[in-house]
């Protein structure tokens, strides 16, 4: 039965492809790859939903799962990204040096078909400031697009791993790198920096999917024609209007070493031809430097995605003091609010909170905590406003203690999946506080800019640092949460045979039913689990599911680089939360994929 | 009674002794060309043997080493001796060798794997100092000389309460 569907839904894709290709079905790209079982960008779809259709692997028979094949990437650094399927093909990428590898998925054992390296720069890895991840390939118009540790953008033919074109876009002489997945979106492959550690102004661009010419290119500080603001440009909220307010929210000239790197997640909506994306902290960290709210820092973009001409903006955390980047995953949701349909943005931010806003207007719908929040008490809605809390609020020369969420915040850049099925949002996150002092930065053009002197700790509880929790967004609370011991650094993947996946840094990969969270299968990998998971269904017309093993990232920064965990402000204060870390897991960089015997 | 006296002034005296502090002319020499990041010395040519800096005898150097150590943004990435972008220095695991010669070549030349070269911008007596700092962080510097708790966030032991390297394999760290 279930290949005689198969065998019906081929025609009916390759029409799909060839009406798309004429441009009639050009926005209905995502719903295309979704019916053929493919998994062409990190998020699976346009809206980041990482919600599979695909159901042969299901809460009755997930108990069965095992091993269908393996692979080793070479390379045991952080494993951050997500194995990408087209056709009878599988992508992956590793960190530095960040070799590509497309695997044949038609022969047994899903054998080598060609690799391709970059020749990353060695030296980019002085320069990355948490671990020298990547964060995954995406596939469009018969090319993979990827983005080195060095500063380059790369098109590769997803046929023969030849390379097409090759550009460099960062300086790693000023701590520009590149760790973000790109978004393909009509021929135009979208991409930011990283560099939010080092004082490196944050842009995106939108590069020609054919030649790698840059289209247009967006600052995230400065005037206004660098930020692509023009007559379109609505905030919803009154502090984020006003004349270039990307210069003059900062002491003269700050904002040239300002960050708000797109070092994260884009979303595009076909409909309204808009992409969204965050920015990233403003540098430096000690926020004593930079009085002013710091536009565009901490906040989200509308912008149009043929232009890049924004449309809205709306700032996360205004004059941010604990490099609460704004720039995970924003998930896009066409459903009720309050008994009336609207266009949803759903983002589970880096300051606790889970906002439900309007994205056609950029709206705040709601904002909730979805982990222990004091560093402010909340949203005002009226104004837009996160209201802090003066007791949390860090000074130079002044350790101030026990504040939650923790720098890399109540979650990190490991997405979330949202199930239709369930209603419920998946969150993998961090429960985890810290102690802050502020220090002096000094900008030195390619040495980090920090000036903060950061301690991390378990948050409330009994220790644990992790938490994966299902996140009803009509109620506006969890449904069920489970406690994990290290922070949850995987992304996570929903299915309709009512099961997500998830995996932890001690290296187990496990399923659970996603309406009770019950633990269904668990398999033990081979190091910490941070990638992001992923399911396809096989040449072979049955359903897989993709991850990698190999602990590191910020989180897993002691146990990847060898830190000495005597420092507690080591990694960037990570490692005063993670110094049992080298004693549950060790180093790796391997591919699993699963299916069911 | 006068022996005691005699005894107590002598003591007073000598602890009016102060080090020496030499705030101008004193600069070490370019680290001399022997020194090597490898072990392995085909031919067995002549080894010169290094002595130990005048900078790591003082705790003045090496006090200036910390402030150097902020201020050059080394903490950005190697914390206070626990690392991050950049590997530990308060272990016992030393690349490119745990000498001050070797550490100011490090700092002056840079490393391939992401030490930048320092050389250039950090003058010569500073570098020197900072190296101090850092086989300080390493727990090779003596205990009166090296810092003790400073007056920030005390999240790691202080330089003067680091154990020094113990001989491994047979072999001085």
């Amino acid at each position: 039965m279930r290949h005689k569907l198969f065998w019906l839904l081929v025609p009916i894709s390759a029409l799909f492809l060839f009406l798309n290709s004429l441009g009639a079905f050009a926005q209905q790209n995502a719903s295309v790859h979704g019916e053929s079982g493919e998994w062409p960008m990190p998020a699976r779809d346009f809206a980041s939903t990482r919600f599979s259709p695909l159901n042969e692997i299901n809460s009755d028979n997930v108990d069965k799962l095992k091993v269908a094949f393996t692979f080793s990437l070479g390379v045991n650094r952080g494993q951050e990204s997500s194995p990408i399927v087209i056709e009878d093909t599988l992508y992956v990428v590793t960190p530095y040096p960040n070799i590509l590898y497309a695997l044949d998925l038609k022969k047994p054992g899903a054998p080598l078909k060609w690799k391709y390296e970059p020749k990353t720069e060695a030296a980019a890895q002085g320069v990355a400031c948490c671990d020298t991840v990547n964060r995954g390939p995406v596939y469009g118009d018969g090319r993979i697009y990827y983005n080195t540790l060095d500063g380059h953008t790369i098109a590769v033919d997803a046929q023969t791993g030849r390379e097409l074109w090759n550009v460099r876009l960062g300086d790693i002489n000023i701590g520009e790198t590149m760790t973000m997945a790109p978004l393909f979106v009509n021929g135009r492959v979208l991409v930011g920096n990283s560099g939010g550690e080092f004082g490196v102004r944050g842009w995106i661009q939108a590069l020609e999917a054919g030649s790698g010419k840059v289209l247009w290119k967006a600052w995230s500080t400065g005037p206004d024609k660098d930020v692509l603001i023009g007559p379109d440009f609505h905030p919803y909220y009154d502090m984020d209007k006003g004349k270039d307010l990307g210069v003059t929210s900062w002491p003269p000239d700050a904002w040239k070493q300002g960050g708000g790197n797109v070092w994260g997640w884009i979303s595009y909506d076909p409909e309204l031809n808009l992409i969204f994306h965050g920015t990233g902290n403003p540098g430096p960290w000690n926020a004593d430097a930079r009085p002013g709210d710091n536009k565009w820092t901490a906040g989200i973009f509308a912008r149009d995605a043929n232009t890049g001409e924004a449309r809205w903006f709306y700032q996360w955390s205004p004059h941010d003091v604990y490099d609460h980047d704004g720039i995970n995953e924003q998930i896009l949701l066409d459903r009720d609010w309050h008994g009336k349909p609207r266009k949803l943005l759903i983002r589970p931010e880096r300051n606790g909170y889970l906002y439900v806003m309007d994205r056609l207007t950029g709206e705040v719908l709601s904002a909730t905590p979805f982990a222990p929040v004091n560093s402010s008490t909340g949203v005002d809605l009226k104004t837009g406003r996160l209201q802090m809390n003066p007791d949390k609020q860090p000074e130079t020369g002044k350790v101030v203690r026990d504040i939650c969420p923790a720098a890399p915040g109540a979650k990190d850049w490991n997405p979330s999946a949202y199930s239709p099925q369930t209603g419920y949002l998946y969150i993998p996150h961090n429960n985890v506080c810290m102690d802050l002092e502020g220090v002096e930065a000094n900008y030195i053009a390619g040495t980090p800019f920090v000036g903060a002197n950061v301690a991390m700790k378990a948050g409330p509880g009994d220790g644990h640092r992790g938490e994966y929790s299902a996140w009803d967004i009509d109620s506006g609370k969890a449904t069920w949460t489970i406690n994990e011991r290290f922070p949850v650094w995987s992304g996570t993947v929903a299915t309709a045979g009512n099961l997500v996946f998830y995996g932890n840094m001690e290296g187990w990969f496990k399923a659970l039913d996603a309406r009770t969270g019950k633990l269904l299968w668990q398999f033990k990998t081979g190091s910490g689990v941070i990638g992001q998971p992923t399911t396809y269904r096989g040449p072979d017309g049955h359903q897989y599911v993709a991850i990698l093993s190999g602990v590191g990232g910020w989180s897993g920064a002691i146990a990847v680089l060898g830190l000495d965990g005597r420092d507690r402000t080591a990694g960037l204060g990570f490692v005063g939360a993670m110094q049992d870390l080298p004693s549950a897991t060790t180093t790796g960089g391997m591919l699993y994929v699963f299916r069911l015997p | 009674m006068k022996s005691v006296f005699l005894l107590c002034l002598v003591v007073v005296l000598a602890a009016c002794q102060r080090e020496e502090r030499d705030f101008t002319k004193r600069k070490e020499s370019e680290p001399p060309d022997t020194v090597s990041v490898s072990p392995l010395h085909p031919g067995n040519p002549p080894i010169t043997t290094l002595e130990e800096s005048k900078y790591e005898q003082s705790a003045y150097d090496v006090a200036e080493g910390k402030r150097l150590y902020q201020w050059f943004n080394c903490t950005g990435c190697h914390f206070n001796g626990g690392g991050g972008i950049g590997p530990a220095l308060m272990d016992d695991k030393w690349i490119y060798g745990s000498s001050i010669e070797n550490i100011v070549k490090t700092i002056k030349e840079g490393r391939p794997n992401g030490m930048p070269s320092f050389g250039g911008l950090i003058p010569e007596k500073e570098t020197w100092q900072l190296a101090a700092y850092v086989r300080a962080l390493g727990g090779f510097v003596a205990k009166d000389v090296a810092p003790s708790r400073n007056d920030d966030l005390s999240a790691s032991p202080a330089e003067n309460r680091l154990p020094s390297p113990k001989p491994y394999n047979g072999k001085a760290p």
